[in-house]
């Protein structure tokens, strides 16, 4: 009997090589598991039954070209587009054996921190279905901690790996901008957007990301990786850990998630790292605005080739222009056109250099403030989400209020870092996430602290309603 | 610099978006909500700070233009919404009253 719960990646995988049982079998266990409880979480926009493979399960979030499997990014744009080709990650995951269980929900166009801007409905959290898995990558998160994939993978644009898996109690890596190939995934901001594992453990996360990261002719913005290392220390001797102030003290951090992020830190120091603080004096202050004209006119950009011309949904009209904004108006929910039209704000005639041109300097800033305090540390710590799982509906009347969920995970983000989330802890029952940042391709820095600091807090990653 | 009706309307043509009357009035206060936040970039003097566009430091990227298979014909349309021979099929242009915004 698998328990698909606490089964890890890494022991599937195990299980499989020692023929102790057959990838049918695991499949099996899986759906088997999706079957009863997808319809309450939500988390899966389309199943795949067999797709010849026999290795460990995996889902993928559905922005996610799967060649032959629908691929809606959320949208009802791409309600019935199928892929002719895969995204180089669906590739590699196959090439590396993995079995795809399916594609799970996403705010649309990965835009939101709830799910709850899918055009499909919402995905519930697994630890308490009356409140929101985070997002845009909910789907993926709540697959992982209620058991329906051992793992999955996200992107993230401005938290959407990270955010969602704080808020269910996994581990979620945003890497480095330009480890892993864009090739095949359904753009939102191109400077920023980039896929990542989203797992039970940080071991399982480190040998995903192993077998997605790399150079890929597809993708021109890819580079070369250092090998993954699977972590294996216990403890952090060495380690120099940095608590960035304005990171850890920012207005909006409820106090059960700082006590317990406090707890995590202080288990730095027991474990042999050296801890002091540092100061990220713009940052965070200016992150998420610099952010809200980035992506946004990125988006606008990107998003101009849903045209219902060559693909997805078409509206018609007897001349072409009207078929084009019909089509828009029809295929695009509140979110993309909300940042559609201030993307395309920022980016006209007359306020170009007040609104983007300012925001890609404050980019600038952001990098240097980051450079300046990894020359005094290897990681700094934060928590990932200001607050636990929010309740479902509870932010949705206000934009502002949605995108202030994203408010620790954007400022490395804008620099291209590294950024795993952890959970530390329970407030309120609900999971805490850690965020760990490191500098450019520190990824493997990013595991051996990670792996440390999970065996030593020893969270039971179990829904407590599930156990 | 407060958003108007008249600026909604003119960036939804830019990004043609038939807006209904409902999403125009919802934007038009959004959008200014938005834009108060965001506009604080602006209180930071950056005269002498470059302008980041790409987070890792890449310049320029090669390879050798050699001919590659491209997809079947018949995979380039397989989504289409409208297919003319070897051709995507829209709506005229320029016909009556229509005119680019």
């Amino acid at each position: 009997m698998i328990d698909t719960l606490r089964l890890t990646a890494e022991e599937a995988r195990g299980l499989l090589d020692r023929r102790e049982i057959s990838g049918a079998e695991l499949r099996a266990a899986y759906r088997e598991a999706i079957d009863s409880r997808n319809e309450e979480l939500h988390c899966f926009l389309t199943l795949v039954d067999d797709d010849g493979n026999d290795g460990v399960p995996i889902a993928l979030k559905d922005v996610i070209s799967t060649k032959g499997v629908r691929t809606t990014a959320g949208s009802r744009m791409l309600e019935d587009y199928v892929p002719v080709f895969d995204s180089t990650v669906a590739d590699r995951c196959k090439a590396a054996g993995l079995q795809l269980l399916g594609k799970t929900n996403t705010d649309e166009f990965a835009m939101g921190s709830s799910t709850e801007n899918s055009a499909f409905g919402p995905s519930k959290n697994p630890w308490d279905p009356t409140r929101v898995p985070g997002g845009s990558g909910g789907g993926s998160a709540a697959a992982v901690s209620a058991g329906l994939t051992p793992w999955a993978l996200g992107s993230d644009t401005g938290g959407s790996i990270k955010q969602p898996s704080s808020l269910c109690g996994n581990v979620g890596l945003r890497p480095t901008y330009g480890t892993v190939s864009r090739y095949g995934i359904v753009a939102f901001a191109s400077s920023l957007d980039q896929v990542g594992p989203v797992t039970k453990t940080v071991r399982d996360n480190a040998l995903l990301y192993g077998i997605i990261s790399g150079r890929d002719d597809c993708d021109s913005t890819t580079v070369d990786v250092p090998p993954v290392e699977l972590p294996q220390a216990e403890e952090l001797a060495g380690l120099r850990v940095g608590v960035p102030k304005e990171l850890n003290e920012a207005e909006g951090i409820e106090p059960g998630v700082a006590s317990a992020v406090r707890r995590a830190i202080d288990l730095c120091s027991e474990l042999g790292a050296e801890v002091g603080e540092c100061e990220l004096p713009r940052s965070v202050e200016y992150g998420l605005p610099c952010y809200y004209l980035v992506a946004p006119a990125e988006a606008s950009s990107n998003l101009a080739r849903y045209d219902g011309v060559r693909y997805g949904l078409r509206r018609d009209a007897d001349g072409y222009y009207e078929m084009v904004s019909r089509t828009r108006d029809a295929g695009f929910g509140d979110e993309p056109k909300r940042r559609i039209m201030l993307g395309t704000y920022a980016l006209s005639a007359g306020y170009y250099e007040a609104y983007y041109g300012q925001a890609q300097k404050v980019r600038t800033v952001i990098s240097r403030e980051f450079a300046a305090a990894f020359e005094r540390f290897d990681v700094l710590v934060s928590p990932t989400s200001p607050t636990v799982a929010f309740k479902l509906g509870e932010k949705t009347a206000d934009p502002l209020a949605m995108y202030l969920a994203d408010v620790l995970t954007i400022p490395p983000n804008m620099a291209g870092l590294p950024g795993l989330s952890i959970p530390c802890g329970l407030s309120e029952g609900l999971p805490v996430g850690l965020q760990l940042i490191g500098p450019q391709f520190s990824e493997n820095t990013l595991f051996r602290a990670g792996h440390a600091l999970e065996q030593a807090l020893g969270f039971d990653g179990v829904p407590e309603r599930l156990r | 610099m407060a958003i108007t009706r008249a600026d909604v309307l003119h960036v939804a043509a830019l990004a043609r978006l038939e807006l209904t009357e409902d999403e125009i009035s919802r934007l038009e206060v959004q959008l200014n909500d938005i834009l108060a936040a965001v506009g604080k970039v602006s209180e930071l003097d950056l005269s002498e700070v470059p302008p980041t566009s790409h987070p890792l430091a890449v310049v320029n990227v090669f390879r050798p233009d050699d001919p590659r298979p491209s997809l079947p014909l018949d995979d380039v349309f397989a989504n289409a919404p409208a297919r003319d021979g070897d051709h995507f099929l829209v709506p005229p242009t320029g016909t009556g009253e229509e005119t680019a915004p």
